[in-house]
């Protein structure tokens, strides 16, 4: 570093919030919470049984007499239960008011809306930053794997615990569209509807290839100490910040970051000639990075994305990717992004290819809109308007009249 | 009303009669009740609405984002798709009936997709604007230039139709590839079929769009 500027990054210093708010809300989440205890394992794909565990989850709306207006909606990969309310630990606004919320198209007037934190997960549900019970240590890495079908038996058991048998709606993008797929082809009698948005049912070598570079960014920080870390009493945020850094530039497109960014300089006219955050593009990034180590786990980061890389529908049915859904009773809305290069619209039609071979009544749509993979969290009205038709038209074939539909 | 004699149209309401185009209601009387039915370029989904009306299971593709927001927004299962690149990925046998109802002509593949629809349906839809019409006849023949009608409006210069057909040039299309015709109907400037039992001829003058109920040839 000799000859060059200072190197202040955002993205590699100590996060402000952070470790204290987080780890309350690992084992104590200010939400509502399902303890499952030793009588009721959950059965991991790994071999494992996981017990005892729980599922931290946030409910809006209200559940009608005939307990058929429940959406479910599945967070995407650093997502979490707070859908639709201000984030315990950011202070910030739930991660899809877009869609859901009142007068939007999930609007807990009419429906009774559940997002539970997954498995694995670091805000309440039972993942590798929790108390292992046997130890009274943080799990780390002796957290048994867990894969997408596990998040979603455990998602089940919670329905089951809220005395729901038939989900009106499951409704999630990317690692939560994933979710959305795994529920129709594991539980199809118990989803009456389903919205899978950006999202496939197999994760491509591409998309392997990007969390393996973010797992390795977290594995080179030295502060990981093998999974270590709370040992330790500190976390991995320079790992993890880079791990966010590289999977946030694949959530966008070229355009939207040129269009937000272009070349622009941040807060100088000219180059300093160092490494310093020069680029308007760079210091949003590190700001990206900066503000995910807050919220986020490092190792919940390994193993959620591992349990993406693991998902394949076809492979758990012969390789026939129609077999998974033969005989599916469920409505279906596809949908995708023209400049979604993470999922691209080639996988949603191969999916809808499946579903139409499969007989299944499915809609799909692809939206227009150089906002990338990340468009399914934005303010995107053509989105919005298929999201409210959808569903508009499932309740009314599912008989949800007057105060839960109109 | 003895060339313009209407089809008594069963199960329809009067109400259905005026509300929708009459060719969707000869179409829709040609599905069985209770069916499964593919409408391919299903544009708004107003046909598919219709059988529905019909208590048939209806699906659509439309190449149009528009066209499928619509379609969603009506409670259609519909599927953004083009009949040229699509239509393989459908299995054998997956539909009663396939429906291509004013597409033909934009099509890329005409004698695919048709063939298509007859793997993908034990029955096939078919209509289309008759290029044979008197109407396109006289435009090209006296005004020198490419027809155009209330139906087909574009210019030729800006026009998703890239293979027009005349009713005699599609029932040729049918023989040569072995498709049997059940029952094959011609309609007027207003939709109305024209009377049966009319030489070929004059179908492929006066007739403004044909509408056929196919079926597989030697195959089952």
């Amino acid at each position: 570093m000799v000859g060059v500027k200072s190197v202040p990054s955002p993205a590699i210093s100590a996060p402000a919030i952070s470790a204290d708010d987080r780890s309350h809300e690992v084992d104590h989440p200010s939400s509502q919470v399902a303890k499952f205890g030793a009588d009721q394992p959950l059965r991991l794909d790994c071999g494992v049984d996981l017990s005892p565990f729980q599922i931290a989850y946030q409910t809006y709306g209200e559940l009608n007499p005939d307990r058929s207006n429940a959406v479910l909606i599945c967070h995407a990969l650093t997502g979490d239960q707070h859908v639709a309310n201000v984030h315990p630990v950011t202070g910030k606004p739930g991660w899809w008011e877009t869609l859901v919320g009142p007068g939007r198209p999930i609007d807990p007037k009419h429906y009774f809306i559940i997002c539970s934190n997954v498995i694995g997960g670091c805000m309440g549900s039972t993942g590798p930053a929790s108390i292992n019970p046997a130890t009274g240590k943080v799990w780390g890495l002796d957290f048994p794997v867990i894969t997408i079908p596990d998040m979603v038996r455990a998602q089940a058991m919670l329905i089951d615990r809220l005395g729901i048998d038939t989900l009106f709606a499951v409704v999630g993008g990317s690692m939560g569209g994933m979710q959305v797929l795994q529920w129709t082809a594991a539980y199809p009698a118990r989803v009456f509807s389903a919205l899978a948005i950006a999202c496939s049912t197999r994760h491509s070598a591409q998309n392997i290839a990007f969390h393996e570079l973010g797992r390795q960014a977290v594995m080179a920080d030295p502060d990981w100490h093998n999974g270590g870390y709370a040992d330790h009493g500190i976390h991995p945020h320079r790992g993890l910040a880079v791990a966010r850094m590289a999977a946030h530039i694949t959530y966008l497109s070229d355009a939207a970051l040129h269009r937000k960014f272009g070349r622009r300089m941040q807060d100088r006219e000219l180059p300093t000639f160092s490494f310093d955050a020069d680029f308007q593009v760079e210091s949003y990034l590190r700001y990206q990075g900066s503000s995910f180590v807050e919220r986020f786990d490092a190792n919940s980061y390994l193993y959620l994305t591992r349990a993406m890389d693991y998902f394949d529908i076809a492979a758990d049915h012969g390789g026939v990717l129609a077999k998974a859904f033969a005989g599916i009773q469920t409505r279906f809305c596809v949908v995708s992004f023209t400049s979604d290069w993470l999922f691209p619209t080639s996988e949603s039609r191969a999916l809808v290819h499946a579903l139409n071979a499969s007989s299944a009544r499915v809609s799909f749509a692809e939206i227009e809109t150089d906002r990338g993979h990340d468009a399914f969290l934005l303010d995107v009205p053509e989105f919005f308007d298929i999201s409210r038709a959808f569903l508009q038209s499932a309740g009314k074939a599912r008989g949800l009249t007057g105060k839960n539909n109109q | 009303m003895s060339v313009q004699e209407v089809l008594p149209l069963n199960g329809f309401t009067a109400e259905q009669s005026a509300h929708f185009r009459a060719d969707h209601l000869l179409v829709a009387e040609m599905v069985k009740p209770g069916s499964k039915v593919l409408d391919v370029g299903c544009g708004d989904g107003d046909l598919l609405q219709l059988l529905e009306t019909r208590g048939i299971d209806g699906r659509g593709i439309e190449l149009s984002r528009e066209g499928v927001n619509r379609c969603v927004a009506k409670g259609l299962a519909v599927v953004q798709g083009d009949a040229d690149t699509d239509l393989v990925n459908y299995p054998d046998d997956a539909f009663d009936y396939v429906i291509l109802s004013q597409t033909l002509q934009a099509t890329r593949q005409p004698r695919v997709v048709l063939e298509n629809l007859l793997r993908i349906g034990r029955r096939a839809i078919v209509s289309f604007p008759n290029f044979g019409f008197w109407k396109m006849r006289l435009q090209l023949l006296i005004g020198g230039h490419m027809p155009r009608t209330e139906n087909l409006p574009a210019t030729w210069y800006d026009t998703a139709n890239i293979h027009f057909c005349t009713i005699k040039d599609f029932v040729e299309l049918c023989d040569a590839i072995g498709v049997k015709m059940e029952r094959a109907e011609a309609l007027d400037l207003y939709g109305r079929p024209l009377r049966l039992r009319l030489p070929w001829w004059v179908w492929n003058m006066f007739g403004e769009q044909g509408v056929f109920l196919l079926s597989r040839g030697g195959r089952k």
